[in-house]
């Protein structure tokens, strides 16, 4: 018999003690190499280990994101953490109750299968056994390789998991506990404050010191290596005084002054590009079919995280500790030990909550910043807090996007072809591969780094992501331009290209069933022969008492649009109602979503309406400006949406717990929430806008052009 | 230096200090160690930093702590425990309101000031009343249904 293939993240760290433990009586900790970003992963995992091992879920602690004893599971990214950390958690612990059993039954000399777990302890043929987990657990070594052997239980059989749990990190966050590491203090602890590089390639040109000592109104010192320079005191306030002042004090040459033409995708064409085509070549002759031929985009977007990055490190005894909220712990580790030339095991790195990040933002150049001043500091813990303006400025942005759409078009007026062309810069700005850390670029002696690649389809694809129509179309391909210098520091945020990939092609879907007369839900369903596209898109229709042939252009808009995230994750449907004026007032939302198991329904439902409302402040609001440098730099120059300014949202989950397998939900409905809105604004208007964002002088720019 | 008394949470407190521009943002966190009002932007828009001033919601990571000598300041570390939680509290555990939960000790500071001078606020009237606070993971309707069972909780309804 062949062994059983494990789910990834366990096949990468088999050692089932990197996982399980039983620390003391009635005691469970299950580590997984998932961080907490406010997605309430910890929660659902505990869920899930409670059910494979058959104990209550109160008696499972959940560690995370620790570079020492813990499994490396790279980035908590991408709607991956329940369908693949998920199930590798559940198969370790699926794994480990069976090697329990096997062990109990031979102190019983009994068959396994006369044996079950109730609460951690074991029964024989439903009579207690006198022997649990922890009686058993000296006896047992977890220091073995996962077998994935041990069948998973059956979904009707799961009683945490489908079930809606209370979120562990929620009540400190409720009660003004120190949760967050910017709450951390270590003895002896000094801040900083970093003198940011306004570029790569920018050096130090003269440094005022005696200004911005005078601005801190407190003791301060400088730390300079290369064209790194920060600014360290024991008085917080002292400190942050000084790296204010010292945008006015410091200056740089070599610096780029980017233009507000550079901030507008359009900018991105006759760049230098890297170009691949992903499918069979786009045919010459029509064949007497129809052309359709559309040009969508999106600008540069901001994560716009809530809390500026924080990050802390220590340097004692040749060993560097560091606390981070980045995504990754291991993949940091890596990207620090090649920047400050160490060993990979003289670092440790510990993930400690922030605020929300969504993607890539400062977190990991903010644990950067830490490292440098602590490695010229021996002894003394550093503890580093961006500036906001900091965090909007030298936070990596999402790339501006622009997606031209060609179909040609059957005399059912279906389409038959399907091209995307895509020009964008690159998603997969993160530590590592070809991208520095941001102190990294300004640090003497650095190695060069090699050339940057896009996040590989295999992976869900980049710019690429959700390109792809899912629709029964006979010949799709996508032409791919990589922009290979973009005028700001560009990354991943929450589902990469999706969200611009699916404005435009439910936008182009909306446009061909506009030409053929045809309802966009009948359109859509009548292309599309995935059972469970169907159920989302007929169950949302339902949701929101869909009317076809509703008038257009009366000034009130209902769109549609639908996605599957990256083409294998959750399926989500999403109807919008607005009404447009001048600007656009979004009066109801509502979603459906298959992601298959769902392990925590509300902690499901949290999300996807968290990535609705984030979609739709993309849409209405966002774009990084730029103008003699990044001009978007606090709330006032990138505008979110606001509580006001968000509609009710109604979210329908399908079929919860008929699957054994989760999908991913977390950034399953910014796509279709994006080209819903798109959809419903050109049915209010009678007009089609096609470049995000939605804002009142675009949508003045199109009426006056109408 | 100077030395600055106020009361904070019901409680004397007195610090001294050499810059008498520190904000009482600052002075809360690194001087009282009260690490539940939080630093969002030092610019006194996103609402982070919310706290009660005599009563009035109001953003501390800019206002000097000079400027409230003698004044009482209420933070979120005066509103309730997880034994005696405040109504607004429960509410935002019953509803699961919050995500990351970074904006969360602003907006039940604003919440409570809200409440106290209108006890049945309507939904549109609480999401006004929220509009200085950002939330950027998007848990706004939960927050809204949240506040409106805790005002009915608060009237006994």
């Amino acid at each position: 018999m062949n062994a059983p293939s494990l789910p990834g993240p366990l096949n990468d760290n088999p050692r089932l003690d990197l996982w399980v433990s039983f620390p003391a009586p009635g005691k469970v900790v299950v580590n997984t190499g998932r961080v907490e970003l406010g997605q309430g992963v910890l929660t659902a995992m505990a869920q899930i280990a409670a059910d494979e091992l058959d104990v209550a879920v109160a008696r499972v602690t959940v560690r995370s994101g620790v570079t020492d004893g813990m499994p490396n599971e790279g980035y908590t990214a991408g709607s991956q953490s329940i369908q693949f950390g998920g199930l590798a958690m559940g198969q370790a612990c699926a794994d480990v109750r069976a090697l329990f059993i096997a062990r109990a039954a031979k102190i019983l000399a009994c068959a396994t299968d006369e044996l079950g777990v109730r609460d951690g302890a074991i029964f024989r043929n439903g009579a207690a056994t006198g022997q649990d987990y922890w009686t058993l657990a000296p006896a047992i070594d977890l220091s073995v390789n996962a077998s994935g052997l041990a069948r998973r239980k059956a979904s009707a059989d799961l009683r945490f998991v489908g079930q809606s749990s209370a979120r562990t990190d929620l009540p400190g966050k409720l009660f003004g506990d120190g949760v967050f590491i910017h709450d951390m203090k270590l003895a002896g602890m000094k801040h900083a404050r970093v003198v940011r590089q306004p570029n790569k390639g920018a050096a130090i040109g003269t440094i005022d010191e005696a200004s911005i000592r005078r601005a801190a109104k407190g003791a301060i010192e400088f730390v300079r290596s290369g064209d790194f320079l920060a600014i360290v005191g024991n008085n917080e306030t002292a400190v942050e005084l000084a790296g204010a002042a010292s945008v006015n004090h410091v200056s740089w040459t070599h610096v780029e002054t980017p233009t507000p033409l550079q901030q507008e995708a359009n900018w991105l064409l006759q760049r230098p590009v890297v170009d691949r085509l992903l499918g069979p070549p786009e045919p010459s002759d029509a064949q007497g079919r129809q052309r359709f031929e559309a040009t969508y985009s999106r600008g540069y977007l901001a994560h716009a995280s809530i809390s500026p990055s924080c990050g802390l490190a220590q340097y004692k005894d040749d060993h560097l500790t560091v606390w981070t909220h980045c995504q990754g712990v291991f993949p940091l580790r890596g990207a620090l030990a090649r920047m400050l030339k160490l060993k990979p095991d003289a670092i440790t790195v510990h993930h400690v909550q922030g605020s929300g990040c969504y993607g890539h933002n400062g977190a990991d150049d903010a644990a950067a910043d830490a490292a440098v001043v602590a490695m010229q500091m021996p002894g003394t813990p550093i503890r580093i807090r961006w500036r906001r303006e900091e965090e909007f400025i030298y936070e990596p942005k999402s790339p501006a996007m622009l997606v031209k759409v060609r179909a040609l078009v059957d005399s059912a007026g279906k389409p038959a072809d399907w091209t995307a062309e895509i020009w964008s810069g690159n998603h997969n700005g993160r530590p590592g591969g070809g991208n520095a850390l941001l102190a990294g670029y300004a640090l003497p002696d650095q190695e060069p780094l090699p050339q940057a690649n896009e996040v590989p389809e295999a992976a869900g694809g980049g710019a690429t992501r959700n390109a792809d129509p899912l629709y029964d179309i006979a010949s799709k391909r996508i032409i791919h331009h990589m922009v290979t210098e973009t005028p700001v520091r560009v990354s991943a945020l929450r589902g990469l290209g999706a969200m611009p990939n699916v404005f435009a092609l439910e936008c182009a879907i909306d446009e061909l069933a506009e030409r053929a007369a045809i309802d966009p839900v009948a359109y859509r369903l009548s292309i599309t022969t995935d059972m469970r596209a169907r159920a989302v898109i007929e169950k949302v229709a339902a949701m929101a008492n869909w009317q076809a042939n509703a008038p257009r252009g009366n000034g009130a808009g209902r769109g549609i649009a639908f996605a599957r995230y990256k083409n294998r994750a959750a399926y989500s449907a999403v109807v919008v109602d607005l009404e447009v004026d001048e600007e656009i007032r979004l009066r109801h939302i509502w979603c459906a979503t298959d992601g298959g198991l769902i392990v925590n329904p509300d902690g499901a439902i949290n999300q996807l309406e968290g990535g609705v409302i984030q979609s739709a402040s993309w849409v209405l609001k966002e774009q990084v400006r730029l103008d003699n440098g990044t001009a978007s730099f606090d709330w006032d120059s990138y505008p979110v949406l606001k509580f006001s300014e968000v509609p009710p949202i109604d979210v329908a989950l399908i079929n919860p717990t008929s699957s054994d397998m989760p999908l991913g939900v977390g950034e399953a409905t910014a796509g279709p929430t994006a080209a819903a809105i798109g959809n419903a604004v050109s049915h209010a208007l009678g007009i089609r806008l096609r470049d995000l964002p939605l804002t009142r002088e675009r949508i003045m720019a199109a009426l006056l052009k109408d | 230096m100077a030395t600055f008394q106020f009361s904070v949470n019901g409680r004397p407190a007195s610090v001294a200090l050499d810059n008498e521009d520190t904000p009482l943002l600052d002075v809360l966190r690194n001087e009282l160690g009260l690490m539940g009002t939080r630093f969002g932007c030092g610019l006194e828009q996103c609402g982070c930093c919310m706290v009660l001033i005599d009563g009035a919601p109001e953003k501390c990571c800019a206002k000097p702590v000079s400027s409230i000598a003698g004044k009482n300041v209420t933070t979120i570390e005066g509103l309730g425990t997880p034994d005696a939680p405040h109504p607004l509290q429960q509410a935002f555990l019953d509803e699961q309101a919050g995500q990351c939960g970074y904006c969360l000790s602003g907006i039940l500071i604003a919440a409570k000031a809200l409440l106290a001078a209108n006890p049945s606020p309507t939904r549109a009237e609480i999401a006004l009343a929220l509009d200085g606070n950002i939330c950027r993971c998007g848990s706004h309707n939960r927050i809204l249904r949240a506040v409106e069972k805790a005002a009915a909780v608060m009237r006994g309804a």
